[in-house]
């Protein structure tokens, strides 16, 4: 059994637990008791970090995904589609140093630490634990002047990564998915240069994390020693602080959750997968159109906004939102489209995410 | 050539290291098979103080390009030379992002990317000088929006730089501060050259011709910078503004009628003088407010402060175009005067009256026609059934802003 099935979200997880009628938890749970591997800090301190995945000290065994120790595994409730590969996350913070808590941004990590993100493809996605490809590593390092973004790209045998500036594409036949699941889904993915980590990971013009966000954590992780809220894991771990109890910390639905309230899942959604730009701070601030999950300016969040760089973009749309109609929105049309120029995000994906979008259609017909 | 000795060779690329100053280096791509890869690299790992030379060639890129390294020069060999192509573009907003400061790009050409041309964003200090950015198979609504397009920059000199096909702006500044646009040419753009939510701009001696809208200078409501004001557009040729509008609908420049020439839309202290006009078929000057509904307190609808004299008019106005040039000339008649002004004014001061700093003021040659088409906010209505055209109520005067001083722009 490999790592693979804690990569899935917790509520996909959920799902997928519920239908093996818990089998998978117990199976998760036996999981990692490998030797205890270091974490290489000089190495990763260093102006470029090593060429090879392997040589960071940050898994135990690279290939399987199987952290160091003081690697803690972490999963986000509504997480960023991208091509629909599967996710897993790390964090690493150096031993007696701790992150600080933030209600709304990302939490302030000490120097040293590491957010891992690997991102791989099954074969099929209906069996997304077997014959999963490694595609990408890639790492957030804290240094004493900010954060710095990298990518390894797997070899082709899976047993090591290799440091990539210029990025890559690479070829992903993908089964289960769309009207005929059986036929595989032939597509381009895209691994980001180094500059193109920016265009996410950009909060006044400078790095940052995304994902780790209270409202984006506080949720139930199945760790090797029991499910636990993952707040209250890293509380109790030492690795954050200030964290208030997470019944008192925000919380984002699962935005696949059909029992979250509509509203919710589809802000969720947009948080994740469109406000890393899309904010007062971000990349995409010139737009005007804000998605955060905390924004509270109906314009802002492009109902009745008219747009002003979306060029064929707009799709001939009059604005970003129009409530109660959908194929009357912009959002919609940039989130259905898969043509570079038009779709959006800009980077990140080459395919759509049709169920993300019944979502937003839904959502937008519902608007007032 | 300097310094062969220097020359590495590494695959298809060939580098160059120059022992230029400190630790100034100039890092020198061919074309060739790896020619994207190598750029790409080029431009993340230039350290500042560094020349990025993008040799004479025709580089066909599959994603875009982005520099955030500050004090980096990207230089072609010449704009017909060294031509960056995206035709077959599978990735990214814009061919080429810059988001640093005190860089300049220049003597090179980018064709046909997906979306936006060469685009700034949040740089100080940036400078296009003799770029050629094109959609090469004319003016369509596929092309990309904008062509050169700094947006919330700061210190932007556009010099000397050509645009074709953009399906929005050609040159398009954007929420910028401290700009000039000089020596410029846009051409089957559907706006030639737009300043939009700017501060202190200055415009002039461009070509704006066979777009669809020569030059606009635009103020739009509900962006985190608006109030557009101190803008000089001066000494430009802007003639023959004939393509059909292309824009694909939704944005602000499709209701751009063909053959405008020089449109003022809300924004303060703009000044429009010693420009040529001739041959835009709906006006060559109109100052309108924003047309269409918002919510936005912040935002003021209405041009305030224009001061447009001393420009020289040709033949114009004999075809107005679309629903604006149907709504001016259902109350000018036909030719359309030389310079409109909608008329619109904000209800208090519909009742009362316009302070001085925010009239229209008209002063030009003897013959030059004009027409206020008196418009009831907003509605696009005219509130009397004939407009005012003596142009003899409407001199005055308004104190020019000073030059717009650029740092990079500085003599030595």
């Amino acid at each position: 059994m490999r790592y693979w099935l804690r990569l899935l979200s917790p509520g996909r997880r959920l799902v997928a637990a519920r239908r093996a009628a818990g089998a998978a938890f117990v199976v998760l749970t036996a999981m990692i008791a490998g030797p205890a591997a270091a974490v290489d800090d000089a190495a990763l301190a260093a102006k470029r970090p090593p060429k090879l995945l392997s040589q960071t000290g940050l898994f135990a065994d690279p290939a399987t995904q199987k952290p160091a120790a003081g690697v803690i595994p972490f999963a986000i409730t509504t997480p960023l589609f991208s091509d629909h590969a599967l996710k897993t996350r790390f964090v690493y913070v150096p031993e007696g140093k701790t992150a600080r808590y933030h209600d709304t941004e990302a939490f302030e990590f000490p120097v040293g630490s590491v957010l891992v993100k690997t991102f791989a493809f099954p074969a099929d996605m209906r069996q997304p634990e077997k014959a999963v490809r490694l595609i990408e590593t890639r790492l957030l390092i804290r240094g004493h002047d900010g954060w710095r973004a990298w990518a390894y790209l797997w070899n082709d045998e899976q047993t090591d990564a290799a440091l990539n500036i210029a990025g890559a594409k690479v070829e992903i036949a993908l089964a289960g998915i769309g009207e005929t699941p059986d036929e595989p889904l032939r597509f381009t993915y895209s691994v980001p240069n180094k500059n193109q980590c920016k265009a996410c990971h950009a909060l006044d013009g400078a790095i940052t994390p995304l994902g780790p966000k209270a409202r984006n954590l506080n949720g139930v992780f199945p760790y090797v020693d029991g499910p636990r809220n993952q707040l209250a894991y890293w509380h109790d771990k030492a690795i954050l602080a200030g964290a208030p109890a997470p019944s008192a910390a925000p919380a984002v639905p699962d935005w696949r959750d059909q029992g979250a309230p509509l509203d919710a899942r589809a802000r969720a959604w947009l948080d994740v997968n469109c406000a890393h730009c899309h904010r007062r701070e971000g990349p995409a601030s010139n737009s005007g159109l804000f998605l955060t999950y905390g924004e509270t300016d109906p314009v802002a969040l492009g109902i009745g906004k008219r747009p002003v760089a979306a060029g064929r973009g707009s799709g001939g749309r009059a604005f970003d939102i129009s409530p109660g109609d959908p194929d009357g929105s912009i959002l919609l049309y940039r989130a259905e489209s898969t043509e570079p120029g038009i779709m959006m995000p800009e980077l990140g994906r080459t395919r759509h995410d049709q169920a993300a979008v019944e979502l937003l259609r839904d959502w937008i017909a519902n608007l007032r | 050539m300097r310094n062969s000795a220097w020359r590495t060779v590494i695959g298809a690329a060939l580098i160059l290291v120059l022992p230029a100053g400190a630790l100034a280096a100039e890092i020198r791509v061919e074309p060739g098979a790896d020619a994207n890869e190598k750029l790409i690299e080029a431009l993340i790992l230039a350290e500042p103080g560094d020349t990025v030379t993008i040799a004479a060639g025709r580089y066909a890129l599959t994603d875009g390009l982005s520099l955030d390294v500050d004090d980096v020069i990207v230089r072609g060999e010449g704009p017909d030379r060294t031509i960056l192509s995206f035709t077959g573009q599978t990735g990214s907003g814009e061919g080429l992002l810059v988001t640093s400061d005190r860089v300049v790009l220049e003597d090179f050409a980018v064709e046909d990317t997906k979306g936006d041309g060469v685009k700034s964003k949040g740089s100080d200090q940036i400078t296009f000088r003799n770029l050629r950015v094109e959609w090469t198979g004319g003016p369509k609504a596929e092309n990309g929006a904008y062509g050169v397009y700094p947006v919330s920059s700061k210190n932007v000199l556009v010099d000397g730089v050509l645009v074709r096909g953009a399906s929005d702006a050609g040159i398009y500044v954007g929420q910028s501060e401290d700009i000039v646009v000089r020596n410029s040419r846009a051409e089957y753009n559907v706006a030639g050259i737009e300043i939009e939510n700017s501060f202190r701009a200055d415009v002039y001696k461009n070509v704006a011709t066979h777009n669809t809208g020569g030059i606009l200078i635009f103020d739009l409501p509900n962006l985190p910078v608006q109030g557009g004001h101190d803008i000089r557009v001066f000494d430009n040729d802007v003639v023959d503004n004939d393509t059909p509008n292309f824009a694909p609908e939704g944005n602000i420049v499709a209701i751009v009628p063909k053959g405008m020439g020089i449109m003022v839309m809300a924004n303060r202290n703009v000044h429009v003088f010693e420009n040529r006009l001739s041959g835009n078929a709906t006006a060559h000057v109109l100052i309108a407010a924003y047309p269409e509904d918002y919510d936005d307190d912040a935002y003021m609808f209405v041009p305030r402060g224009v001061y447009v004299h001393d420009n020289e008019y040709g033949e114009g106005g004999g075809a107005p175009d679309g629903e604006v040039g149907k709504t001016i000339s259902d109350v000018s008649g036909t030719p359309v005067p030389d310079i409109v002004w909608d008329g619109v004014t904000t209800i208090p001061e519909y009742f009362s009256w316009v302070a001085a700093e925010n009239r229209i003021y008209v002063d030009e040659a003897e013959g030059t026609t004009f027409a206020n088409l008196k418009m009831i906010s907003q509605l696009l209505l005219p509130w009397s059934t004939a407009p005012d055209t003596d142009i003899s109520d409407y001199k005055g005067a308004l104190p020019e802003p000073k030059p717009v001083e650029l740092p990079q722009d500085q003599a030595g």
